[in-house]
């Protein structure tokens, strides 16, 4: 299998990786980039920790080949803090008992920030309904969902 | 009081790494010069390997080795052996036929190790083991407990007449036959409990690294391993390699989701160990999640017929338990003890029952061995007695709430002997249950029930109580039981100049928090923010001594282990102090103050902090004749007796007749899980556990075809686990009214409870709705296909 240049940015910074075509985005941004905040749970797409911010748009990298994403920005969970910080979602997730092993976490918090970006206002019902994508299997989902809706709050107040 | 100590809801410190993508897990770490695994597996439930031919798979790229059982047997590498040898009827302990990492002439489940490859990528490994060819002469199998169980079965060991593994009674026979000869009323149930997969989401990970000069890190080998248990692997694995224990160093980093099934050894473990000891490279194996469905132990799997005999007044009388457990293919690390010593343990639960004889046949079958999953044993046990429980309510026509309450057993009865061995030290049953009764409004359930009717829904309310065994030591009861361990753990405590701890406990925390909950022990202890203890975890490299994390044990033990040393810490310093302040060591007087420690001589404002006596015995310029430089001291903590968790589950599901889909609408718990260190964190683990078992109750189920043993439910698009929007919100509550009298923190573990009682209540609900439109004989998982037939049925029956 020949091998592709993919230039991409990730988390503002371009990046030009040399890959195999059958590279999955999820493994060019864990072993070649050594982002490995984003992490592998299923492979089939079923459980959302590899979820990450394409052009904006949630995606499971686990589904999709880096040289899908060429040209495109990616957003990891490496990219969500500011510098030596926590986003308002980041902190309500450790206010509120949003994550226990912290497997699943970078996923949840890619899926709840797009669907904050979306929808800064979502009752609790929307937020299940737009976790749905992402397993869990500590916390019974009752904190993601408080912190969830606990970061719209404090995002609208800003 | 401190403000950072024993029952604050502190922030978990560990969550910083976590949510910004910095957490180290098994798969994230990358040695220099690694070298990536993957194993060839059984696609038959039992067959015998004629041959493996493994040239196409040298040939392919990046291929570097191909290893078989036979090589494994060349090298004289030991057997896989249980943790524990449960002693049987007659003196016999179980049988324990030999079971190999890699298969050794017959693969007996799908999914079974055959061979592993080694190659430089990933995906090279991968594409080598599908070229490696195993000449397979496929055997008849036996998948259901029921049919393994039966005189024709297909056998899986000659060491293993009639499939049995052990045969193992407890309780006393005689009283409970005279129980059922006098009872007024004897009612009895058929239990399935199904098998169900924990499905961690981080898939099992496993790196080893070895070299013949040790140049590591001084060990023949060292392995990184996604375990809850980084003592027992070390144990096992060194036993294997017939090496000395401390020649192999066990590193468990962070680990995504334990739950018991990885608190156990595994194939790979060994497989890797070994094999890096061979090639001087450093191996890696990351599961992918459909050899994940079939090589991570399952769990429960019992079929069990249970009786329960009652006088006129419907007092509980006497139990006759019998159960059929799958232990599978072979006996995994604790796979024998779950649905023996376990299961039986907690059989009388919350009610006070004269008598009770329970007799189990473990029993192998062509699937994946089962072992310990959150609850371990003690779901099973609940399930059956509340099943009977409602079913002796049906029958004598007392209301199922009403007959609990006869049968409590009361709290002025503590401690109470059960007739299975365990004695409950505390305890207050009834108060949590009429507390689960009150926060599920019971009372307003007739009016909501009537409400949800005229929308045509139907509305069902459940309850459930259950006792659990928690707190996983004595080592004393282990041996009794055929333990090959002790069950103790340990603390050790180092002090800094200045004054800052070091703290390093034989368990490990994979989502459980404790590196905030053990420094909230001893901050409360010693009198230090909690910026100022560092605890090390899961490395038998620097934590010689330990047994790991399960069972609901970690602060139980460890936490208590903590308090002791940090008590012989305070013996010292106390001893120093006396001689800074040129005072009798009877008049220093340890405190607390706005959470800082002090030693004052008592009755004066005479005092030295607790940086400036740990900087006088690290300096040790000026320390007492005999007193040996800084605080260093640790404990080992081995209780008397289990702690004995409890709790009351109540909820209501509301079912659509017309798609056979529940809605859970409320799921409360109220736990007696002793003396609450971190309420937050108690919130995370109950609402965990609550979720776990509504999962086995509501949607999941590990499906094998009963003939060919090959499992349909092997991946996540066909193994259904709850989901945000499959979940209600939870109310939990804890009572600290009872703490445990046997540790000395009054803790008792919190890390199942909702596993155990979910099952149990959940289907109390669903009986409750559905009974009264005629349907009968429904079991778990209440899937909408599973209801909607059920509902058919009866309106079939009823037009008939």
């Amino acid at each position: 299998m020949g091998k592709q240049v993919i230039k991409l940015t990730v988390n503002g910074r371009l990046e030009e990786v040399e890959a195999p075509a059958r590279r999955l985005l999820c493994d060019l941004l864990r072993d070649d980039l050594v982002l490995t905040g984003t992490k592998r749970g299923c492979e089939t797409g079923t459980c959302g920790a590899c979820s990450v911010m394409v052009d904006g748009r949630l995606v499971k990298s686990c589904l999709m080949l880096a040289v899908q994403a060429r040209g495109s920005s990616v957003t990891t969970v490496e990219g969500l803090a500011p510098a030596g910080g926590l986003s308002p979602l980041q902190q309500c997730f450790a206010a509120h008992g949003g994550l226990q092993c912290g497997y699943c976490t970078p996923g949840f918090l890619m899926a709840a920030t797009a669907l904050l970006a979306e929808n800064p206002d979502p009752t609790e019902a929307q937020v299940r309904e737009a976790l749905d994508g992402n397993l869990c299997r500590c916390t019974g989902y009752a904190g993601i969902v408080a912190s969830v809706l606990a970061a719209a709050e404090k995002l609208r107040g800003h | 009081m401190h403000p950072e100590g024993i029952g604050a809801p502190v922030l978990r410190r560990e969550d910083r790494r976590f949510l910004t993508g910095r957490g180290q897990y098994v798969s994230d770490i990358v040695l220099e010069g690694e070298l990536h695994c993957a194993f060839v597996r059984s696609p038959h439930a039992h067959a015998r390997i004629r041959g493996i031919d493994s040239t196409a798979a040298l040939a392919s790229p990046g291929v570097v080795a191909v290893y078989t059982g036979a090589d494994m047997a060349a090298d004289r590498v030991g057997p896989m052996v249980p943790l524990w040898q449960i002693p049987g009827v007659d003196g016999k302990v179980m049988n324990e036929p030999p079971r190999w990492a890699l298969s050794r002439g017959t693969a007996r489940h799908v999914g079974e190790a055959v061979a592993l490859v080694v190659a430089t990528t990933r995906h090279q490994a991968l594409d080598g083991a599908e070229k490696v060819e195993v000449d397979w002469e496929p055997l008849p199998a036996t998948v259901d407990v029921r049919d393994a169980a039966k005189e024709d079965a297909p056998q899986l060991h000659a060491e293993a007449p009639g499939n049995l593994c052990v045969r193992f009674q407890r309780g006393t026979k005689a009283p409970v036959d005279e129980a059922f000869a006098r009872a007024a009323h004897k009612v009895s149930v058929e239990i399935i409990n199904h098998r169900i997969i924990c499905a961690a989401l981080e898939p099992r990970a496993v790196i080893a690294s070895a070299s013949a000069t040790r140049g590591l890190d001084g060990h023949a080998v060292t392995i990184w391993s996604a375990t809850q248990v980084p003592h027992h692997i070390r144990k096992f694995v060194s036993e294997q390699l017939d090496l000395p224990e401390n020649a192999v160093r066990v590193i468990a980093p962070d680990v995504g989701g334990g739950f018991g099934t990885k608190g156990k050894h595994y194939p790979e473990e060994i497989v890797l160990a070994w094999a890096a000891r061979k090639l001087e490279r450093p191996l890696k194996w990351v599961s992918t999640r459909s050899e994940a469905f079939v090589s991570d132990y399952h769990a429960r799997d019992h079929a069990t017929h249970a009786e329960l005999a009652l006088d006129a007044d419907g007092k509980f009388l006497g139990l006759r338990v019998s159960t059929l457990a799958a232990v599978g293919a072979y006996v995994s690390t604790v796979g024998a003890a779950v649905p023996t010593t376990v299961y039986t343990a907690v059989l009388s639960g919350p009610y006070r029952i004269p008598a009770i004889f329970a007799e189990v046949r473990a029993t192998f079958t062509n699937t994946v061995p089962t072992d310990a999953y959150r609850g371990a044993g003690r779901p099973e046990a609940c399930f059956v007695l509340e099943r009977l429980v409602e079913e002796a309510a049906r029958q004598t026509g007392i209301d199922r709430i009403e007959l609990r309450r006869r049968n409590f057993i009361p709290v002025g009865a503590m401690p109470y002997a059960t007739p299975v061995g365990p004695t409950y030290d505390t305890g207050d049953f009834i108060r949590l249950f009429e507390r689960a009764l009150v926060l599920g409004d019971y009372a307003g359930f007739p009016a909501r029930r009537a409400e949800a009717a005229k929308k045509g829904l139907i509305r069902g309310f459940g309850i459930a109580y259950f006792v659990e065994s928690s707190g996983v030591a004595p080592s004393k009861y282990a041996g009794m039981f055929g333990a090959r361990a002790g069950f103790f753990d340990s603390a050790d405590i180092r002090v800094a100049a200045d004054g800052s701890l070091l703290v390093m406990c034989g368990t490990h925390s994979h989502g459980q928090a404790h590196a905030t909950t053990f420094p909230q022990v001893l901050a409360s202890r010693i009198g230090v923010p909690l910026s100022m203890i560092e605890l090390v975890e899961g490395d038998t490299g620097r934590v010689p001594y330990g047994t790991g994390t399960f069972g609901s044990r970690s602060m139980v033990i460890a936490g208590s282990a903590i308090y002791m040393a940090a008590e012989k810490i305070l013996v010292k310093a106390r001893k120093l102090a006396a001689h800074m302040l040129e005072a009798a060591e009877a008049d220093i007087e340890h405190k607390v103050v706005n959470g800082l420690g002090e030693f004052r001589v008592a009755g004066t404002d005479r005092k030295v902090t607790w940086p400036e006596v740990s900087r006088a015995v690290t300096y040790a310029h000026n320390l007492p004749p005999g007193m040996e430089p800084v605080l260093h001291e640790n404990a080992f903590f081995d209780p008397t007796n289990l702690t004995w968790s409890n709790g009351a589950q109540a909820c209501e599901v509301e079912i659509d007749p017309a798609t056979g889909v529940t809605r859970i609408i409320s799921y409360i718990g109220v736990d007696d899980i002793g003396t609450v260190i971190n309420p937050m964190v108690v919130d995370g683990q109950v609402h965990g556990a609550i979720a776990q078992g509504i999962g086995q109750a509501m949607f999941e189920e590990a499906v094998y075809d009963r003939e060919s043993g090959q499992l349909y439910t092997g991946s996540f698009m066909d193994y259904t686990l709850p989901r945000a929007d499959t979940l209600p919100s939870f109310i939990s509550e804890t009572d600290e009214s009872q703490p445990c009298t046997h540790n000395p923190l009054g803790v008792k573990g919190c890390g199942e409870s909702g596993t155990i009682g979910a099952p149990a209540s959940i289907t109390s609900a669903m009986r409750d709705a559905l009974e009264p439109f005629g349907v009968t004989g429904l079991e778990m998982p209440f899937t909408p296909n599973k209801v909607w037939r059920a509902i058919q049925q009866a309106k079939t029956k009823a037009a008939a």
